[in-house]
């Protein structure tokens, strides 16, 4: 199928500025469902609130636009009484890992079948650039106009943590490796997170100095690398991007099912 | 003795009921006086192969009920004071989008954490607007086991009439005092299936476009028609929308929805209220001493009645006003502050003659704080 046959074009335009990162996430997601063959009536996409989660209403799936955090709530909900359904909840960092951080870590402990795609921009971009848990120390930011003192988040090693069964970072510059990583992580049998830099030029660019899209995507090729690459020993700065866990432990509808044979089998 | 004789809690009896009524998921959060309610349901839910799950925190218990009321299930979770007020937000989210779900609040003292494991009744205005915006709401409440098993039946078919969240406000005497049961049979309580679209595959479906009747008929998520659900305002494709006719439309029609059936969803009970110059309103745990203290006083020839609200919202006021239109005075017996006195002021015709008897300690209110009151008000001294 043509990657218009998966948008919903009458509602188009869609709402991010221009030069965002989140079209090509959506892009990435829409090739890698492609190339996996999964029916569009098999998929419900599950998002919270912010940019990020606008991407409900453009794609032709069961979309389901939650509230602020609780994106993975209500995907636990949709994937527990229909565990057929494949679910995929993209979130934006603030949304994931501020308001709705307790249901990352918890929907990672259950190891439930959810893919998490984290649209991480490291900032609040529909409310006007507000600092996230993702911004780095020392960024700029509307509420951080003397730079930011908050440490951020490390999202795989959060991840991995909290018992997420598999962890990937990619970034919108390596669109060719992001689809190869949304589709591992959409046959991942549990709970995957996938971390992707995403760039926001309108407001963490404008207030880092990286005040184009093209610079804030040269910045992710110059300062990421694969996994295990020796780089990182000379410059410990560089963020490692691949797939950090894959591992099979127990999906938590899987484990569900078992006790439904235990309870029935009981008088 | 007969087979389907239960001696059971009150919160035992709204589960049974539940399941009466069809439930098949649940997901809560440990929270007193309500949590018999979920330890119950994760035994008896894999039974009859429904899902339980025990959620991180109150939000995502709420949040969790109705993804999964999208996909076509009939879904409760249960709570107390502190956790009613966590999952205000997502009940919202319930309203907006006309998701179906029982939401059971077991009222604890408040506010904060209170008295957690004594009655109160300080929850009917926070069941009314504790979400924000403005937005109608059903609320039922039950006085003993066999209405908490009727009202909670009562609260999935009103849930899935007017595709609306509805809470059901218990208190921690109802939920706990134990108490016979006598089950219904299959069918003797009819159950209100969820009304699904005819619309077939291929097919334009509008999830908000409501038919003739008013009535949304809803396409399970999984099901053959894709759409979209939102908690901002929305088209009739469940697209945003902030067009102001469009959004006109939909506040006209989720408050219409409710509001307009009034009638409809008013349940009422009456005790000794032909002649009756006093008249108590009452409702849940309450309305059991105000019973006791009507037939106490009935014996000795006072003619005193007893009115039983049990649909709380919408509040039936065209009914109170006329049961209340040929009473010397009106006596509200609550344990609050008098959240719904206000209500039964408002719906009279001469709100100086309506007066308040409540309790608000933590103890359980009793016939002598009533007769009090009752005594002033005929002037028989203090």
């Amino acid at each position: 199928m043509p990657v218009r046959d998966y948008i919903r074009e009458r509602f188009f335009p869609h709402i991010w500025c221009p030069g965002c990162g989140h079209g090509t996430v959506m892009g990435s997601m829409i090739r890698a469902i492609e190339n996996l063959g999964i029916k569009k009536s098999d998929i419900v996409v599950v998002s919270g609130i912010g940019c990020s989660s606008r991407i409900c209403g453009y794609l032709d799936f069961h979309t389901l636009h939650t509230i602020h955090g609780r994106a993975l709530a209500f995907a636990t909900g949709v994937k527990l009484s229909r565990p057929e359904l494949t679910l995929i909840a993209p979130m934006g960092d603030g949304d994931a890992f501020a308001i709705g951080g307790n249901h990352l870590i918890h929907a990672a402990r259950r190891n439930i079948d959810i893919t998490a795609i984290i649209m991480n921009n490291s900032i609040y971009g529909m409310t006007g650039g507000q600092y996230s848990p993702l911004t780095g120390y020392g960024d700029f930011a509307t509420t951080a106009p003397y730079g930011n003192i908050d440490r951020s988040f490390d999202v795989v090693k959060l991840a991995m943590g909290a018992g997420a069964s598999f962890v990937a970072r990619t970034t919108t510059y390596h669109v060719r490796s992001m689809i190869k990583i949304l589709e591992k992580a959409i046959t991942h049998k549990g709970f995957s997170v996938v971390d992707i830099l995403s760039q926001c030029p309108t407001y963490f660019g404008r207030k880092n100095k990286l005040e184009s899209a093209v610079d804030m995507l040269k910045y992710y090729k110059t300062h990421t690398i694969p996994i295990g690459s020796k780089e990182k020993e000379k410059n410990p700065d560089l963020i490692e991007r691949g797939i950090f866990v894959q591992e099979k432990y127990p999906e938590y509808c899987a484990e569900y099912d078992k006790i439904i044979e235990k309870a029935s089998k009981e008088r | 003795m007969k087979k389907n004789l239960l001696f059971v809690q009150g919160n035992e009896a709204c589960v049974e009921a539940a399941l009466y009524a069809g439930l098949e998921f649940f997901a809560g959060y440990p929270i007193t006086p309500s949590t018999e309610i979920a330890e119950l349901l994760s035994y008896r839910l894999p039974k009859k192969g429904g899902k339980f799950i025990q959620m991180e925190d109150e939000i995502s218990s709420m949040c969790a009920i109705i993804g999964a009321s999208l996909t076509g299930k009939k879904v409760m979770t249960a709570t107390s004071g502190p956790g009613f007020s966590l999952k205000q937000e997502a009940i919202g989210f319930a309203v907006m989008t006309e998701t179906p779900c029982v939401i059971v609040n077991v009222q604890r003292g408040g506010p904060s954490t209170g008295l957690p494991t004594s009655v109160s009744q300080g929850d009917i205005m926070q069941a009314r607007w504790g979400t924000h915006g403005e937005h109608a709401i059903i609320t039922l409440t039950a006085s003993n086991n066999q209405d908490v098993f009727a009202m909670t039946v009562e609260a999935f078919n009103l849930s899935e009439t007017f595709r609306s969240p509805v809470i059901l406000l218990f208190d921690e005497v109802v939920a706990h005092t134990r108490e016979r049961l006598i089950m219904p049979e299959p069918g003797e309580i009819s159950v209100v299936k969820r009304l699904r679209t005819s619309v077939k595959e291929g097919t334009d479906y509008h999830p908000y476009l409501p038919r003739e009747d008013g009535r949304l008929p809803m396409s399970d998520f999984g099901g053959v028609h894709r759409y979209n659900v939102t908690g901002l305002m929305h088209d009739m494709w469940g697209f945003p929308s902030d067009n102001p006719k469009i959004v006109y439309g939909l506040m006209h029609h989720l408050v219409d929805k409710i509001e307009g059936h009034t009638k409809e969803i008013t349940r009422i009970k009456e005790f000794f209220i032909e002649d009756a110059e006093y008249l108590l309103i009452s409702y849940g745990s309450s309305a059991r001493t105000a019973l006791h203290v009507v037939e106490n006083r009935r014996a000795r020839g006072e003619k005193v009645g007893l009115l039983e609200i049990q649909t709380l919202w919408p509040f039936p006021a065209d009914t109170v006003r006329k049961r209340c239109a040929s009473v010397n005075c009106v006596i509200v017996v609550e344990m609050n502050m008098g959240q719904i006195l206000h209500e039964v002021k408002k719906a009279v015709d001469d709100p100086d003659k309506v007066f308040l008897a409540n309790q608000i300690n933590g103890s359980f209110i009793t016939p002598t704080d009533i007769l009090n009151i009752l005594r002033i008000i005929q002037g028989k001294g203090s």
